[in-house]
């Protein structure tokens, strides 16, 4: 394993803003693997910390492929995420808003442009990355249709989910779409949780690209092949919506299923506690998405249901 | 008149409105008139719009004989980021202006109501969106176009008695700006950007008071007497010098923002408190006017210093 600083910025009073990288192997630019980007992708952090582990391992074990390397970039924003704010400290836009950078632009444009230019040459570039709607997910591999995307190589990771995105104009400015656009085949991996741990679900986020690492012949790694992925647009899931406001009390599961007009969730009167609204599944189907915070606003998607075929 | 325009109820005992006032002619309507929409707010800290939304109201109302079609006024699109000294909508870490034209059907909160903004704009005559900069940056009373809708819109722009008109190149991000969902859709939207955030300068939202009369005036809408508007430079972007700080520290300002500055001249110096000492010194790569002038002192490497009209 070889550390690199792959930019470096300073502040004025501050430590370096450093990002670096852990290389695994020689030769080819095969995969990168991003970890987090915004101050509050402490899940992300901690799955690419699990990942650099058994990269060393399977290093140390002479299982990456002869002429292939691998990079893994743990943390991109440490100014943000050591004092635990979202975005940029001083000026707060986003880093995944910036891509594919510029050198001589706004700060965030430079840390952008400092990161790509370091990763774009790779053949594969993974994210794990998180939405900003809170809630809860079924494990997903989420790709851009940019013409470009290949659903097939998506399945490798055996995620129960490949969830296929129509770019809307600010998307055009992330990470996942310039990768794709420019160079290769980019990945986005959802785990279930951001601010907080979940450990399950991030090993199984670190299982899924070691699998599609052996896959795709860049390293040896012998664990089980996961689920037969199933090619989803996103628009075509189905949203429940809030019709009131107050304390949310939800039932319904991510990646359970539910029957059509089984009850999912309670909205309560949060100063008399009666019950405001049953919200009720409109299909049957499997929970993707699940609003997770105790509140919530009227007009809200509270949850996104896969339909049954 | 005062219409909710669109209404999210929020968890506890609270509603969020979007509002707008209506004020039509003393005669009432006879259904052909023309509306201008005056929109300001969807940046919480940008509140340059906040006194033209007053001033305006408060001129027509000295004249109301003078008004002879519809003015909507919406001073806060995003009512919590106002109330809350946020820029974006709290709660989400959003941008309200990278989500439009919004969604009813699958989005976040601030999503509906974005879609419930652009459904009350649509169809007016002309839209003038008032912003504000950021905290960091002041700026000269300026309209900015996209440069699709540049032969449509410059025109209107020269009425509205700013000093600049900067049309700029089509950048796909900006597709999810209120203005660009309007223009796209066939309902004209100026954006005007002046000023500082978190603060009133008075004398531009003089400024732009008078020029939206000289547009209402042009389009029908109001037929009282009218200044005559300045004639502001019209510029592309390669007109315009960026100049980012080189290195991180902090920066004291040598020009005075809005005027001119000759090449190689000091913008300003890039300082180290802890030494006492200038890190580095800015100076000016073209003649030009200082349109854009670093207001907030502690910058990183890459931080905008100042904007340069090459002239």
């Amino acid at each position: 394993m070889r550390k690199k600083i792959l930019y470096e910025l300073s502040s004025i009073y501050r430590d370096n803003l450093r990002i670096k990288g852990y290389i695994f192997g020689k030769g080819e630019k095969s995969a990168c693997v991003v970890g987090a980007i915004r101050g509050n992708e402490v899940q992300q952090l901690y799955a690419c910390a699990q990942l650099v582990k058994a990269l060393k391992e399977i290093e140390k074990a002479g299982k990456i492929k002869e002429g292939k390397s691998v990079m893994v970039v743990p943390c991109v924003n440490t100014y943000s995420i050591n004092i635990n704010k979202r975005f940029y400290p001083i000026d707060n836009t986003d880093i995944n808003r910036m891509f594919p950078g510029y050198n001589q632009g706004e700060t965030t444009q430079r840390i952008a442009a400092g990161l790509f230019d370091t990763i774009q040459d790779y053949k594969i570039g993974i994210q794990f990355a998180s939405f900003y709607m809170p809630g809860e997910f079924i494990p997903h591999v989420r790709m851009m249709r940019t013409g470009y995307e290949k659903k097939e190589l998506a399945k490798e990771f055996g995620l129960p989910y490949v969830v296929i995105r129509d770019p809307k104009p600010y998307d055009t400015t992330t990470l996942n779409y310039n990768w794709q656009i420019w160079n290769g085949q980019s990945f986005s991996i959802y785990t279930s949780e951001t601010d907080k741990l979940d450990i399950d679900n991030a090993m199984q986020a670190v299982r899924a690209v070691l699998n599609f690492l052996d896959k795709e012949g860049i390293l040896e790694y012998q664990g089980h092949d996961g689920y037969i992925s199933r090619v989803i647009n996103e628009n075509e899931m189905v949203p429940v919506k809030s019709k009131n406001a107050g304390i949310f009390e939800g039932f319904a599961q991510v990646n359970k299923s539910v029957q059509k007009g089984e009850l999912m969730a309670y909205i309560i009167d949060p100063y008399e506690g009666n019950i405001k609204e049953r919200v009720m599944a409109p299909c049957s189907g499997t929970v993707f998405f699940a609003h997770d915070t105790p509140m919530t606003y009227n007009n809200t998607v509270l949850f996104k249901i896969i339909e049954e075929s | 008149m005062v219409h909710v325009v669109a209404e999210v109820e929020l968890p506890v005992d609270e509603k969020l409105k979007i509002y707008k006032n209506r004020l039509i002619p003393e005669a009432g309507l006879c259904g052909d008139e023309k509306r201008i929409s005056i929109v300001t707010g969807t940046h919480g800290d940008e509140l340059e719009g906040q006194y033209v939304c007053y001033e305006l109201q408060r001129r027509i109302q000295e004249g109301k004989e003078h008004l002879k079609g519809i003015v909507d006024i919406y001073p806060a699109l995003n009512p919590l980021g106002i109330d809350s000294i946020t820029r974006g909508v709290p709660g989400f870490d959003l941008d309200m202006n990278r989500i439009f034209p919004g969604n009813t059907e699958s989005g976040a909160m601030p999503e509906y109501i974005a879609a419930g903004i652009v459904e009350d704009l649509s169809g007016s005559d002309m839209c003038v969106d008032i912003h504000a900069s950021n905290i960091f940056l002041k700026e000269i009373p300026q309209v900015r176009i996209n440069e699709k809708d540049r032969r449509k819109l410059v025109p209107y722009a020269k009425l509205l008695n700013i000093d600049y008109v900067w049309v700029h190149s089509a950048a796909t991000v900006l597709e999810s700006t209120l203005a660009y969902s309007l223009n796209s859709t066939g309902t004209p939207m100026l954006v005007v950007e002046q000023g500082v955030g978190m603060r009133l300068t008075r004398e531009y939202g003089d400024q732009l008071v008078d020029g939206i009369f000289v547009l209402m005036k042009k389009l029908g809408i109001w037929d009282g007497k009218v200044i005559k508007p300045k004639k502001p430079i019209v510029s592309k972007d390669g007109m315009v010098s960026f100049i980012n700080a080189p290195e991180s520290g902090i920066f004291v300002p040598e020009v005075v923002h809005s005027n001119r500055i000759k090449k190689d001249e000091l913008i300003g110096n890039i300082i180290d408190p802890l030494n006492g000492r200038i890190l580095n010194s800015i100076l000016s790569p073209v003649n030009g006017l200082v349109f854009t002038l670093r207001e907030y002192p502690v910058v990183n490497k890459g931080s905008l210093i100042a904007r340069i009209l090459e002239m």
